[in-house]
């Protein structure tokens, strides 16, 4: 078996540590995440799951313990828990796209420009960045939409521009923090397709969601459950091969 | 008679079948904008010195200034120490009375006369 | 570096898109951050020349010009001066000179009247020149201002009431040329025995007395002499002449900017009550371009590119539009500031100088606190956490 993407040993973290207002998110998490598959973070609301998908995609450090992530370029694993930012923000933006729960488009630029966002310190050509970003939203079928400003555009197509600028770097890692919140049925089931091509095409998709429309579809592989900061269940998803050897016919 | 109706999300669509593919670069346009001024302002140098070389205006006041016996360049006419500054004495702008305010515009632009005469002349060079 | 080139240049698109989402105020802060440059630049390339030109012309100057007191007011001196003075060693020729104050009651307007040095009797053994020459007794040659303020051209008329109310009858023999009112514009120039006449003046006495020496550097002995000689006169130099004017400007120049400072310092607080009032929406996009895979430095490089592109703008736009304003249009907007309440004033048509120093020092002066009043506000802005978005 591959090492690991990413392993989490006794990850703790504590919001405003030191200060009055401090509190504990997540207690000594141990978890290791394969580098392909769907994985989803389920609990309640306040249960740790979002801090714990940004302790992953690089955008905070633990308070202690230790997470090591594989670099996808040269497969060399490094302990990212004590990177400086700088290294942290390299080492993210080859390996993470995301999108946020409420999207985080930036408004009054198209959704060509955002999407292109990310790419821009990477040092390509513009040109090759439009075609680029370009493509992407032909392939999510938000094209027609390019030099529609953000904030005009209707809710489904809003997150598949987010989408769309979270893979214009064509990440290895997609980390998706409840996309389908506030979502119609038809648009969970259009996301969940989206997610379900990314897993084909041998990306890892990692999202949180307290949407049981989400961990019981059908491309999920794992499904991992937090209460209160800590691991409460680990199983496999309905796409998960375990599952679908030891639970008989899908 | 039927007009065109301007969707409000901007995507005409029949439009953006027309449009190139890439948006306008508005750097490059900044960009050509600041050139174009630098190369402007590079412009005003040369106008300088293309001027300076053509203008005989200097050498012609001088020569007026030297003929005429003129020490003083006519900017402001209005009071005597501000017509010739320095030909005016300490004491002219309060020639009223010592605590007299000055009361020509100009004479709060051009400053009080400085006392010259043999205690300046070994002060600091000025080109000739 | 193309690389490096490559994210400028989309920094800049992305800087100039978010920009764009405020035209109004954005173009507003342009155009008053270009006024302000306008006017200080205006003032600096105007002085700046007029300093050039001050200096051009008036190396002609007397080298030294010697002035009675008598308590403590300038006096008129008489013919016993000009021979004690020509004893002197190293005097190459000394002149009594006629020159003189008119308020002329018809237009409420001064004249400087003089008499060509070359002139004047005794002569001071100078040869007499193109201007030098003195009008024939009757005629007079005036100024540029003179003739535009009593509405006379060459040929015709000019009649002056002299201080005890006789009328005079001048015919106008030339008017000088254009080019050079900024030494003649309110001068009129007549014959000694003209300008005598006009002011009741006995002969032999001078307004004052002009020295020419054979060796420059030699002056200072002179004076000193000359001192010990004429010790109730004041003597001025051509170097004391070009000292005065060189402090003029820097003093004229000096009151401008304190008048500026006011809009100057309101322009600041403006700037930086822009930049630092980063708005949540500023704060939240800042946080986005984070976790999207910005680092802090490229943050803060595309919010000052924001403000170096306004600075520079304006800068051009000031500097150039104060360059066509200066020596294309005589700096029309400064003269209220120059006539005072003088009725004659010289159209001045200077000759372009650009100090690059000063120019430069303009620029560091503007750009530089304008571009570091953002630099602290986007820096502190920049800083945020990435994984804020996600709270």
């Amino acid at each position: 078996m591959d090492t690991p993407m990413l392993t989490l040993r006794a990850v703790t973290k504590t919001h405003n540590e030191g200060e009055e207002n401090a509190c504990t998110a997540l207690h000594d998490i141990d978890l290791s995440l394969e580098g392909r598959g769907v994985t989803v973070l389920r609990g309640p609301s306040g249960s740790g799951k979002s801090t714990l998908l940004s302790l992953v995609g690089c955008l905070s450090r633990p308070t202690s313990g230790r997470i090591h992530l594989r670099d996808p370029e040269t497969a060399e694993v490094r302990d990212i828990s004590a990177l400086p930012e700088r290294f942290l923000t390299l080492l993210r933006r080859r390996t993470f796209g995301f999108v946020f729960q409420s999207f985080n488009l930036i408004h009054g630029l198209s959704a060509l420009e955002n999407v292109m966002l990310p790419a821009y310190p990477l040092g390509q050509g513009r040109r090759e960045i439009i075609t680029r970003a370009t493509a992407w939203l032909e392939r999510l079928d938000v094209a027609h939409k390019a030099r529609t400003p953000v904030e005009l555009l209707s809710g489904g197509e809003v997150q598949r521009v987010a989408i769309a600028r979270a893979m214009v770097n064509d990440p290895p890692v997609l980390i998706a923090d409840e996309p389908t919140a506030n979502l119609d049925s038809d648009l969970v089931r259009r996301f969940l397709e989206i997610v379900a091509r990314f897993r084909d095409e041998g990306r890892m998709v990692l999202m949180t969601s307290h949407d049981p429309r989400v961990w019981e579809s059908v491309s999920v592989d794992r499904v991992v459950t937090l209460r209160d900061g800590r691991i409460a269940g680990d199983e496999p998803g309905p796409a998960s091969p375990a599952r679908q050897g030891g639970g008989g016919a899908p | 008679m039927v007009f065109p109706v301007a969707r409000r999300d901007g995507s005409a669509r029949s439009g953006s079948l027309s449009r190139s593919p890439f948006p306008p670069n508005r750097a490059a346009t900044a960009l050509v904008l600041l050139a174009a001024g630098l190369a402007a302002v590079l412009g005003t140098v040369l106008d300088a010195a293309f001027r300076r070389g053509e203008g005989e205006t200097g050498r012609g006041t001088a020569r007026m200034v030297a003929d005429l016996g003129l020490t003083d360049l006519a900017l402001f006419t209005e009071a005597r120490y501000t017509r010739n500054p320095s030909l005016a004495d300490l004491h002219t702008p309060f020639q009223d009375h010592p605590l007299a305010l000055d009361h020509f515009p100009s004479g709060s632009l051009i400053g009080p006369p400085t006392p010259w005469g043999q205690a300046s002349l070994t002060k600091g060079e000025v080109p000739e | 570096m193309i690389r490096w080139f490559r994210v400028q240049v989309l920094m800049i698109d992305y800087t100039l898109a978010s920009m764009a989402r405020r035209k109004a105020r954005n173009l507003g802060l342009l155009l008053v951050y270009a006024a302000i440059l306008f006017v200080l630049a205006s003032v600096t390339l105007f002085t700046g020349a007029l300093r050039e030109e001050a200096v051009r012309a008036l190396v002609g100057a007397p080298e030294v010009t010697v002035q009675r007191m008598v308590m403590g007011r300038h006096a008129l001196i008489d013919r016993d001066g000009l021979e004690a003075l020509r004893a002197i060693r190293g005097v190459q020729w000394a002149e009594g000179r006629l020159w003189g104050y008119f308020y002329d009651t018809a237009n409420g307007a001064n004249y400087t009247m003089i008499v060509p040095s070359g002139g004047i009797v005794p002569s001071g053994g100078r040869e007499a020149v193109a201007y030098g020459a003195p009008p024939e007794p009757g005629f007079v040659r005036i100024g540029g201002g003179v003739a535009r303020s009593r509405g006379v051209a060459p040929g015709d008329w000019l009649f002056l009431l002299n201080p005890q109310g006789r009328l005079f009858k001048l015919r106008v023999e030339a008017v000088f040329p254009s080019a050079s009112e900024l030494v003649s514009a309110d001068l009129v120039v007549l014959s000694e025995a003209d300008f005598r006449a006009f002011h009741t003046l006995p002969e032999g006495v001078f307004t004052d007395l002009a020295l020419g020496v054979r060796n420059p550097r030699e002056i200072t002995t002179i004076v000193e002499k000359a001192a010990l000689v004429l010790p109730d006169c004041r003597f001025i130099t051509r170097r004391d002449i070009l000292r005065t004017y060189d402090a003029l400007f820097d003093w004229r120049e000096g009151i401008l900017l304190a008048l500026m400072g006011g809009a100057i310092l309101a322009f600041m607080i403006l700037a930086w009550d822009k930049a630092s009032g980063q708005s949540p929406e500023e704060r939240r996009e800042i946080g986005i371009l984070k976790a999207i895979g910005w680092e802090t430095g490229e943050v803060i490089r595309a919010r000052l590119w924001e403000s170096a592109l306004v600075s520079l703008f304006a800068f051009l736009a000031g500097y150039l539009l104060a360059y066509l304003h200066v020596f294309f249009f005589s700096a029309g907007l400064l003269r209220p500031v120059l006539q005072g309440w003088a009725v004659l004033y010289p159209e001045i048509h200077l000759t372009p100088r650009i100090d690059g120093a000063r120019v430069l020092t303009l620029f560091l002066l503007t750009v530089g606190p304008y571009v570091a009043a953002t630099l602290v506000p986007i820096w502190r802005a920049a800083v945020v956490d990435p994984d804020t978005v996600m709270r």
